[in-house]
């Protein structure tokens, strides 16, 4: 009895113990990560991804660089959305305005803008949120001269991630558009 | 016996969905029914016949596979206890012409199931004969019987015909084992899922593939009214459009002539009609086109997401899911597209709402709290009952009898974004019996068809 007493308060002991340390690696990482991002996010790929959670997502938000690609030197191929939002941050809209901006140098290019979605909503809502997205670029191409022959849209709602993890830092990079040369 | 039989019945299929209840609840009363134990003694061939469907199917005794067709059919309802076969007394021959029915009440037997194969000749082909009779142990009297002609490989569809009459005069429920489900097979790692239309019977034989997976589909769905005709969407040339395949022809047809990408189709009751959205300049609404007319019609106008929509059995009314709120929630429309009326009202999101064939009650998936359910409520919205949580699941699709709901369920993924996989589910209605629907493949999507035709 007395002897179980003793090994029960030993273990929450050893449980506080953990849970304090914990937190302080947390921490400490976490403002390390803060100072560090503004330079460049991809120093911080192989951390713990909720370490990093605060460098690479704004709101809910993608704002890091990893998965990114290029439609053409120092253009970025993609933007990033809110769950279940449609809305161009800030961030997307300056993406947006290179990719518009080389287009009208390269008339003779045609592009693909897909969109997607990530995994936690039903598949056929998903399909429209992708199309939505999609047309959301698409659209703020447009304002910025391409014309819209030269855009089509394309919907995968959830069935392409790019990144196959089950938290919130991968669901942010599911949800995007992308704009891929078609010719 | 039949009145027990009878009340157990009455107890789970009209008690229990009244009930709403809880998660922690269906935990915890989970699994406390009383199964009726039933005999279902291996169908006997004499010896010619014997002969006869090895030659034909390669399968030495025949009697024995139908008879564990059904067992099998009637253990995974959860309502029966199938003996172990090994403490019969009787042998299957002598019980079929006359069961000594002390013999059956001793290992506790209520419902004895006896048969005879025969091989048959017609017009120069062999056929089998396959004959069942039920027997009240208790009562110790015939109770009914049933003897069906087909060809030897049909074999299979012989049991599961057995099944749904035994079934049917066990519950008075019309069955659900002469069926087929659609969905989607899946493999290949979760950035790139190959995905291919993939056909089997309800208890998981036969798998036919019906695309190569060289394009993209997604949510195949029976014709409630031709089992042999399906719709789905394939993303075929990189167009993403809503098809309609013959399974028996193999013919494939494009619906309609949308600009636009058209998504989420599903039949009318009658077949006639096929109801379906399309999404086009960041918009999508749903549309009807009869099939016959070849007319189609836009029915919601909304700037919101409307998708997902399903007929009422009577086909009067259409439900669907719109974000129009702001979230995905339930709504429920005339099928003109008049008189729309918002039905989920509970905390989470709401989407994929399917009629019930009985039309009591719509299936839906609830996104709730980071988690997923499948429930049913009232067609008005009242009696929300949820049925199963999860880390992801939707997709619901009724048992003709609307008695159980199959859907697909996701698994969460570890660390290095490894161990995904997707896997068909069902329940019952009444939140019992929960099992894993076996596959070949990782599998998604699913629908179930109504009884098969011939």
């Amino acid at each position: 009895m007395n002897l179980g007493k003793i090994f029960k308060n030993a273990f929450l002991v050893i449980i506080f113990g953990l849970i304090v340390t914990a937190c302080a690696t947390k921490k400490s990482v976490t403002t390390k990560t803060d100072t560090s991002t503004t330079t460049k996010a991809t120093e911080t790929k192989k951390a713990d991804p909720i370490e990093k959670l605060d460098a690479l997502m704004q709101g809910d938000v993608y704002i890091g660089s990893d998965t990114v690609g290029e439609l053409a030197s120092g253009v970025p191929d993609r933007v990033f959305f809110a769950t279940n939002e449609t809305i161009l941050t800030t961030a997307s809209r300056e993406t947006l305005r290179k990719q518009a901006a080389w287009l009208r140098q390269n008339s003779d290019v045609t592009v693909v803008v897909e969109g997607h979605a990530d995994e936690r909503g039903t598949r056929e809502y998903n399909l429209a949120l992708g199309e939505r997205r999609a047309n959301a670029a698409k659209d703020y191409l447009m304002t910025y001269g391409v014309s819209s022959d030269r855009i089509k849209v394309l919907s995968y709602g959830k069935e392409r991630p790019v990144d196959s993890g089950s938290n919130p830092l991968s669901w942010s990079k599911n949800r995007r558009s992308v704009t891929v040369k078609a010719n | 016996m039949r009145n027990k039989i009878l009340l157990i019945f009455t107890f789970c299929f009209f008690l229990k969905p009244g009930i709403s209840y809880s998660l922690v609840e269906i935990d915890i009363t989970r699994g406390n029914l009383d199964p009726l134990p039933i005999s279902v003694s291996p169908f006997f061939a004499d010896e010619t016949s014997k002969e006869k469907i090895k030659k034909n199917l390669d399968i030495d005794n025949l009697g024995l596979e139908i008879s564990k067709v059904i067992e099998n059919n009637l253990r995974k309802t959860g309502l029966f206890d199938t003996l172990d076969r090994e403490s019969f007394l009787q042998k299957p021959d002598i019980a079929h012409l006359k069961p000594r029915f002390e013999d059956w009440a001793l290992i506790k037997s209520q419902v004895l199931i006896t048969g005879k194969v025969n091989s048959k000749i017609i017009n120069d082909k062999d056929y089998i004969n396959i004959e069942f009779k039920l027997w009240d142990v208790l009562g110790a009297k015939f109770v009914d019987g049933l003897s069906l002609t087909t060809t030897p490989r049909s074999w299979r569809r012989v049991g599961h015909k057995i099944s749904d009459k035994i079934y049917e005069l066990l519950t008075g429920e019309s069955g659900y084992f002469d069926t087929r489900i659609i969905y989607v097979a899946e493999e290949g790692p979760k950035t790139q899922r190959v995905k291919k239309l993939a056909l089997m019977d309800q208890d998981g034989f036969n798998t036919k593939y019906i695309t190569l997976g060289k394009e993209l589909v997604l949510t195949p769905r029976f014709n409630p009214a031709d089992d042999k005709i399906i719709t789905y969407m394939s993303y075929f040339r990189n167009n993403p459009r809503v098809y309609i395949v013959n399974l028996q022809t193999g013919e494939r047809k494009v619906v309609g002539d949308f600009r636009g990408m058209t998504f989420a189709p599903r039949f009318s009751p009658d077949g006639q009609k096929l109801i379906m959205s399309l999404a086009k300049d960041g918009n999508s609404e749903i549309w009807v086109r009869n099939l016959e007319t070849n007319i189609q019609e836009k029915l919601t106008d909304h700037p919101s997401i409307d998708t997902s929509p399903s007929y009422s059995p009577d086909g009067k009314y259409i439900t669907f899911n719109s974000d129009r709120s702001g979230y995905q929630q339930i709504y429920v429309m005339r099928s003109d597209g008049s008189n729309v009326k918002r039905i989920s009202f509970g905390s989470g999101i709401y989407g994929t709402p399917v009629w019930s064939p009985r039309g009591d009650l719509i299936a839906f998936t609830k996104l709730h709290k980071r988690k997923f359910y499948i429930g049913v409520m009232r067609t008005d919205g009242t009696g929300e009952r949820l049925l199963t949580e999860n880390f992801y699941q939707e997709a619901p699709s009724w048992s003709p009898n609307g008695r159980i709901i199959i859907f697909y369920r996701e698994t969460k993924t570890d660390d290095k974004g490894e161990g995904f996989s997707a896997k068909l589910w069902s329940i019952d209605l009444t939140g019992y019996n929960e099992r894993l629907v076996l596959t070949e493949t990782d599998a998604s999507d699913p629908s179930w068809s109504s009884l098969l035709r011939n």
